[in-house]
């Protein structure tokens, strides 16, 4: 180390000095050029690769351990959801690992199921009770009255084992809650959906179109890289959102849409495209049917229409519909994800699909590619069940949701309060899933967990569902153990695998593991033939005719590109009743819905009210990540966006504390206001998440406000069941 | 040869603000929690709906004529010969001199008494690595390299596009380029 005397001290100083007083003209003036070189100390000293469990989009993450212990998370460069780069999250990752919070031993409830008091055992007392009890619901009513709610890649051992056990009442959350009409909006207009990583090609696209999808601060990783890249080359978008977003604050134009009219807007946006003949003739001559019943229901939506209803005025409403037309077909409406907002939501994406298909965009460059998946064989089970199970009970009494692609996991919630379906629920699983944050109507869920027989959760955290279960298992985090392999249709196929980084911290177990001890015990060995989780995916690596050793080492496989557009020379193919892309929807009309979709009216906030809207903050995924403490340094607690406007009438400052309430009584815990003049008056905005009311999740506990406590009304899409989030009004209590 | 000079360039119209860069640097250099050497800003402008907003990636900006490494009174701050301002936590006093000195806000005292900021990873530099935030950023925002080398991937992003830099007043020749 270089020594210091008092004569430099004073010499170094008397630089300094002159250097602030004559800024800029002491160029030549010598700086110390020599010092310790700093090092953190942070290089690995092995490498793994796997992919990442922070977000369902699982990118190919590198894992870098120095002593045993994970330093950091980048993206593996070799991975094509990742190209080298990771969002917030999964950088962070290294938060969740070494929470302190996570859950280290299992545990068996000792006292009733409102107060939390469990006593650690070991894991063959956690694993007997489970099974003892699982047997107990399966004797005395059957294996459907068992529910397994699952969230994540790990959902899929267990998934395994409930389906053996007897039971088709399995509900993944994001149907009913997220990407149903999504999913069914298209599907019932292209025969096809956006898949989990969805087939927009943004990176090539001239013209994108976001309606409320908040890129950027929804933060997947391939689709923000995509995104970035599309700006970089020029790209003109157009974001409809009632929030001033970070999309678009990069956006040619904002319109900040009254909540609740976008269908009227695509409407418009129709008549213009149809009236100015702006549409891309040839594709929809080709493959479409409807287009005359199209042209006849959008005649009199004119802009001058949707201006009354939207709040957009007439002339941006033409301006944009011609910018979008004018780059066809490389030109898109994002199709969204988390789209269940009103209630009338299939419709809406139905709209949006037709417009898609006006502009040419499904299957083209720059539009919707067609996606290719890697041909991945699943594991040979040769035992199947002969016991049919009775139909999932997720449709309530009395009503159907014909055009429900996926078990509504609310609905499982709804049938377990008793009397409310077909046959009543007595026992869950829960894993990767937390119902009293992501489900609407907490009320339902509460009701639901005081009848319940039995509900054992598989956590990596004590999220507050633990806090409600009988027994609780902890599972180790992704970054600690194998999983079933990933293989998405995407513009590559491809397949990776997760692998443990380090071994399980604590008494935490794999869920592969604790799916094959539970079989033993309920008497289903048999479907479980593969010893662990490794012999598992080795004879699934091996059917594919992939090698093994080189998935490990690199952790992904990519497989040959193959073409993804139309200009490709593919030949599309629709799987709807009529084979083409049906902007006129027979079905929907045989079924009594509308044929193509109609603008309806919502609910208006009451007088002194607002509209309650939600969304995501980019350092998280919801409450999945609200108690880790590294991406809380960027945000630890949500906000409610409010008008400055608004805040100047009700005399409320920026950073006050308030309390929201609703439109029946449901109180918020105290939250801060952001006074901003990113959001239109009638409505505010929180992130998605927060609010925790569990004690045991330290970091999280009280920190901010959960829009889910404010989401009592219950708001059915009446094609699919999903649930509306948009539709609550708060009122702002300004603390005393 | 002509010796490097450091530089970086964030991308304001491609950035989204989303903090991978805050949440690398912290693993990458362990900068305990609640302290940052780098970080988001957002500013605002405009009236609803006429509003803008520009995002940056904010960190020290390893000036050409650093204030912080002139007002150091024990040599601790020092620049290398390429350009990267430095703090030798061994000499560091702690006395906070450098962090009153800097227009930039980039240096914060850690909680083992020695001041802290970014230091353009120069651990990673010597085996052909990028700083971690710019190995990490999604909207690869971020361009890292030596602008003395004209054939440098960062001289050509300042040749094609037009930038700015914060507190060009202060006359400390910051080398972090925002491009608009």
């Amino acid at each position: 180390m270089a020594k210091f005397t008092r004569r430099d001290f004073i010499k170094i100083s008397g630089g300094a000095a002159l250097g602030v007083a004559g800024a800029g003209m002491l160029s030549h003036w010598a700086w110390p050029q020599s010092g310790v070189i700093p090092d953190p100390g942070t290089t690995p000293d092995r490498i793994v690769p796997s992919y990442c469990g922070l977000c369902f989009w699982n990118c190919g993450i590198l894992v870098h351990v120095k002593d045993d212990r994970i330093i950091k998370l980048t993206g593996n460069p070799h991975h094509p959801l990742s190209n080298g780069k990771l969002c917030p999250r999964g950088t962070g990752g290294t938060g969740l690992v070494y929470d302190p919070d996570r859950l280290k031993k299992p545990m068996i409830r000792k006292e009733e199921r409102s107060r939390q008091v469990f006593r650690e055992v070991e894991w063959d007392e956690a694993l007997d009770y489970t099974a003892e009890k699982m047997l107990a619901i399966k004797k005395k009513y059957g294996p459907e009255a068992f529910a397994l709610l699952t969230h994540g890649s790990g959902g899929a051992w267990l998934r395994q084992l409930i389906t053996s056990y007897g039971t088709a009442n399995i509900g993944v959350p994001s149907y009913a809650l997220c990407k149903g009409p999504v999913e069914t909006g298209f599907f019932l207009t292209y025969g096809a959906n956006p898949p989990e990583v969805e087939n927009t090609d943004m990176r090539n696209a001239r013209c994108i179109t976001l309606i409320g999808t908040h890129l950027g601060e929804n933060m997947h990783n391939t689709q923000v890289q995509d995104f970035s890249q599309a700006i970089g080359n020029g790209a003109a978008l157009i974001v409809v959102d009632p929030r001033y977003s970070v999309a678009a604050s990069k956006a040619r134009y904002w319109l900040p849409i009254k909540p609740g009219t976008d269908t009227a807007l695509l409407l418009a946006w129709m008549n213009v495209i149809i009236e100015e003949q702006l549409y891309d003739a040839d594709y929809v001559g080709k493959y479409t049917t409807g287009f005359d019943e199209l042209k006849k229901h959008v005649a009199d939506k004119n802009p001058e229409w949707a201006y009354t209803r939207t709040s957009i005025k007439p002339e941006l409403i033409r301006e944009t519909a011609r910018l979008m037309a004018a780059f066809e077909p490389s030109s898109f409406i994002h199709c969204g994800r988390r789209t269940t907002w009103y209630g009338d939501d299939t419709q809406r994406l139905r709209a949006i699909a037709m417009l898609n298909a006006l502009l040419g965009a499904w299957g083209r460059k720059g539009g919707y590619y067609l996606p290719a998946q890697m041909d991945l064989p699943g594991y040979p089970y040769l035992k199947k069940s002969d016991y049919k199970p009775k139909p999932p009970v997720d449709q309530p009494k009395n009503t159907a949701y014909p055009f429900a692609e996926a078990i509504l996991a609310t609905g499982l919630r709804d049938a377990s309060i008793p009397g409310s379906a077909a046959y009543d629920i007595h026992g869950w699983m829960v894993y990767g899933t937390n119902p009293l944050s992501s489900f609407t109507q907490p009320q339902k869920t509460y009701a639901a967990l005081q009848h319940l027989d039995f509900i054992v959760s598989v956590a990596n955290l004590p999220i507050e569902i633990a806090g409600w279960s009988d027994v609780v298992l902890p599972e180790c985090t992704y970054l600690e153990r194998y999983d079933d392999l990933n293989s998405p249709p995407f513009r590559v196929p491809f397949a990776a695998l997760r692998q443990p980084a380090i071994a399980p911290m604590y008494d935490s177990k794999p869920a592969w593991w604790i799916a094959k001890q539970l079989s033993t015990r309920l008497g289903l060995e048999e479907y479980f033939p593969w010893q662990d989780a490794e012999d598992y995916l080795r004879v699934r690596v091996k059917n594919a005719a992939l090698d093994w050793d080189s998935l490990k080492k690199n952790g992904v496989i990519v497989g040959e590109t193959q073409p993804i557009y139309i200009e490709d020379g593919i030949v599309p193919t629709f799987d709807t009743p009529s084979k083409k892309i049906e902007l006129y929807s027979a079905q929907l009309k045989a079924a009594g819905f509308d044929p193509m979709p109609e603008f309806k009216p919502v609910e208006e906030p009451p007088e002194g009210m607002f509209r309650l809207l939600s969304g995501r903050a980019p350092v998280h995924s919801f409450g999945m990540t609200t108690n880790n403490r590294l991406l809380g340094d960027c945000y630890a607690e949500n906000e409610v966006w409010l008008n400055d406007k608004v805040c100047e009438e009700l005399g409320i400052k920026d950073k006050q504390q308030v309390v929201l309430v609703n439109t029946e009584g449901a109180r918020s815990h105290p939250v801060k206001v952001k006074k901003t003049r990113r959001i239109r008056p009638d409505c505010v905005f929180l992130v998605h998440g927060f609010g925790s009311r569990q004690r045991k999740m330290e970091f999280a506990f009280n920190k901010g406000a959960s829009d889910t406590v404010q989401m009592n009304k219950d708001t059915t899409d009446p094609l699919i069941g999903s649930k509306a989030l948009n539709v609550n009004f708060v009122k702002i209590e300004q603390e005393v | 040869m002509r010796p490097k000079r450091y530089a970086m360039t964030m991308d304001t119209k491609k950035c989204v603000g989303c903090s991978a860069c805050v949440i690398a640097c912290k693993n990458e250099n362990q900068v305990p929690l609640n302290h940052y050497r780098d970080w988001i800003e957002q500013e605002l402008s405009g009236d609803y709906p006429h509003l803008f907003m520009e995002i940056r990636s904010q960190r020290c900006n390893h000036c050409s004529d650093p204030p912080c490494v002139g007002i150091c009174p024990t040599g601790a701050s020092w620049k290398t010969k390429d350009g990267i301002v430095l703090v030798d936590k061994k000499k560091c006093i702690g006395c906070k001199a450098c962090i009153a000195a800097c227009p930039y806000d980039a240096r914060y005292v850690h909680p083992q008494g020695y001041v802290d900021k970014c230091t353009f990873c120069i651990h990673r530099l010597k085996s052909g690595l990028t700083p971690a935030c710019v190995e990490i950023c999604p909207t690869a925002s971020l361009v890292f390299g030596d602008i003395n080398d004209p054939n440098s991937e960062i001289s050509k992003v300042l040749n094609a596009r037009e930038y700015f830099v914060n507190h060009v007043e202060t006359g400390c020749k910051p080398n972090l380029y925002f491009l608009k």
